[in-house]
């Protein structure tokens, strides 16, 4: 088992955001989390990465406890994360940005030029000379520069245009397929995350109130929509 | 295996020129006024020493984002090291200036735990807090500083064997341009390193680094090492070449100079840095001469203009001129 999330509970300071969730990947798998705005969909990517207060509950990577690990040895282990922010360093160029996370591993400078052709167009650019769909792909690149075996999306499309959403899209499939990447991915586009994802969770105040394969999720999701819709 | 090929994508973009274009300008300036001004080569000593410790503290500020009020003492420190030395009968230049690198190095890999964590205010007062305290202490330990008198009963060997330290200061000036030119190009290779990168990544968002595996804490520490050592080389030069070390070396003068010094210049540009350290060295000589009473006034006002009309210093500027010249 790659990932194994059990019981855990997090949060800031006092203030506690998810409870008692637990769910597994193995390796390769992808999953979906699906919910409403404030749900802790986000604060459940940041306590995995080692930037929200766990206060209990187990984060187990390949059955090691990673708790105490702070989020550059997460990283070190094969957790790679693409925050919502994307958080580009706007002062260096598009290579830059992506060589500064380059670690020893499959994917390499070559393979994401490959992957995102218009990275490589805009090589010479900074990183605050670029779309915001060029950020994104730009940003989930860096994150694949240090070869993680577990990839967490937070929000990957939000704020893209359709056209841009398919190409994500497709890189994320193409990226499952060729290299093997496990994925997290938090959405507010439900259907487009459950297309891309094995299993999905569905969050509802910091609890896990549905959880499936994605393809039965797909074909209920009537139901779905009625869990994560305002 | 993965589908991609690498070779059917061709190579990967061409990188970025050795060196910036201004470089080949800084070192056929710095060699043309050894024949031009042969009669200022003290002068262009100390102006070789002053871009060194500049790129120093560049180094911390400029690619790491660590501000500090206290540089000079790695500086005051380098010169006391190398003083000391040659006082007890090392007067080899070589040695003293590892001796001043190593010393200012080890330094800063004490202080690096307390200066690497917190913020940019509470690093300005840790390292002001700091410098007062070696400045004290060094003015206390009479016997081996010289106290407030400074240290100038020591002898510099030949270089290499060699090379005396002649009068008009022509070994100082090759010699002190020679170890410009290596840490000018140490600190290239360095800045543009992998380790480089990380330190920009860092400077700019150092919440970000650790999740893409880079050990924030351990990259600033050894910045601060580097940049601590460098500086150690200057101050050792700066002793060996005016055969003199004093308190002002380590003073909070010194520390506030450099920062005023690197901005002049423009942060995190190496060219610029050196640039403005020369500029700053010859209008502070100049105005100095018109006025010795009131010529810090000058330089203020010089300061002054430059942030209002160089934004980005000495090193923007060049940044702008060399887009303007590839649209032309």
């Amino acid at each position: 088992m790659l990932l194994e999330i059990e019981s855990l509970v997090a949060g800031y300071g006092d203030a506690v955001v998810i409870e008692d969730v637990g769910f597994h990947l193995d390796e390769g798998e992808g999953l979906a989390v699906l919910g409403r705005n404030g749900v802790g969909k986000t604060t459940l990517i940041l306590a995995l990465m080692g930037h929200a207060r766990v206060t209990a509950g187990a984060i187990r990577w390949r059955g090691e406890e990673i708790r105490s690990r702070d989020a550059s040895g997460r990283a070190a282990l094969g957790i790679g994360w693409v925050p919502q922010e994307r958080d580009i360093f706007a002062s260096l160029t598009v290579e830059e940005n992506l060589l500064v996370a380059r670690r020893p591993g499959q994917f390499g400078l070559v393979e994401a030029y490959a992957m995102f052709p218009r990275l490589r167009e805009r090589r010479r650019n900074h990183g605050d000379n670029l779309s915001g769909g060029e950020q994104q792909m730009l940003a989930i690149a860096r994150a694949l520069m240090t070869n993680p075996r577990l990839l967490a999306l937070d929000e990957p499309f939000e704020g893209l245009a359709p056209v841009i959403v398919e190409e994500l899209e497709h890189s994320i499939r193409r990226l499952r397929q060729e290299f093997g990447f496990g994925i997290i991915i938090v959405e507010q586009h439900a259907e487009d995350a459950l297309r891309l994802s094995d299993r999905a969770i569905v969050l509802d105040r910091g609890r896990i109130v549905r959880a499936g394969a994605a393809d039965d999720l797909l074909a209920d999701f009537e139901a779905v929509r009625s869990l994560i819709s305002v | 295996m993965s589908a991609l090929n690498p070779a059917s994508h061709g190579g990967l973009s061409k990188p970025a020129l050795p060196f910036s274009p201004v470089t080949p300008l800084i070192f056929a300036a710095l060699i043309a006024s050894y024949f031009l001004f042969p009669n200022h080569l003290a002068l262009a000593t100390q102006i070789l020493v002053l871009m060194i410790f500049a790129l120093s503290y560049d180094l911390l500020q400029g690619h790491a984002g660590i501000v500090s009020l206290g540089h000079a003492v790695f500086l005051g420190l380098g010169a006391y090291g190398s003083a000391i030395l040659a006082r007890w009968g090392f007067t080899d230049p070589l040695l003293g200036l590892a001796a001043g690198a190593s010393i200012s190095a080890l330094v800063a890999l004490v202080l690096s735990p307390i200066v690497v964590r917190g913020s940019d205010f509470t690093r300005l007062l840790v390292t002001l807090g700091v410098a007062s305290l070696i400045h004290e202490a060094a003015n206390r330990m009479r016997d081996l500083t010289g106290g407030a008198d400074g240290l100038a009963d020591f002898e510099v060997a030949p270089l290499l064997g060699l090379f005396a330290f002649d009068f008009e200061g022509r070994t100082a000036f090759l010699y002190a341009l020679t170890v410009f030119a290596l840490v000018y190009a140490a600190l290239w290779r360095v800045t543009t390193s992998p380790f480089g990168l990380a330190l920009r990544g860092i400077r700019e968002n150092s919440r970000r680094m650790p999740a893409i595996g880079s050990p924030v804490a351990r990259h600033l520490a050894v910045s601060y090492l580097l940049s601590g050592a460098i500086a150690g080389v200057g101050g050792a030069l700066l002793a060996q070449t005016s055969r003199f070390a004093s308190l002002d070396m380590l003073g909070f003068e010194r520390s506030a100079e450099i920062v005023m010094v690197v901005t002049l210049g423009g942060t995190g540009h190496i060219a610029g840095v050196s640039i403005g350290a020369a500029a700053f060295g010859l209008v502070k000589d100049a105005l100095s001469t018109v006025s010795p009473r009131y010529w810090q006034l000058g330089l203020g006002v010089v300061l002054m203009a430059s942030v209002f009309l160089a934004r980005g210093g000495i090193g923007g500027l060049i940044e702008r001129f060399g887009r303007f010249g590839r649209r032309a």
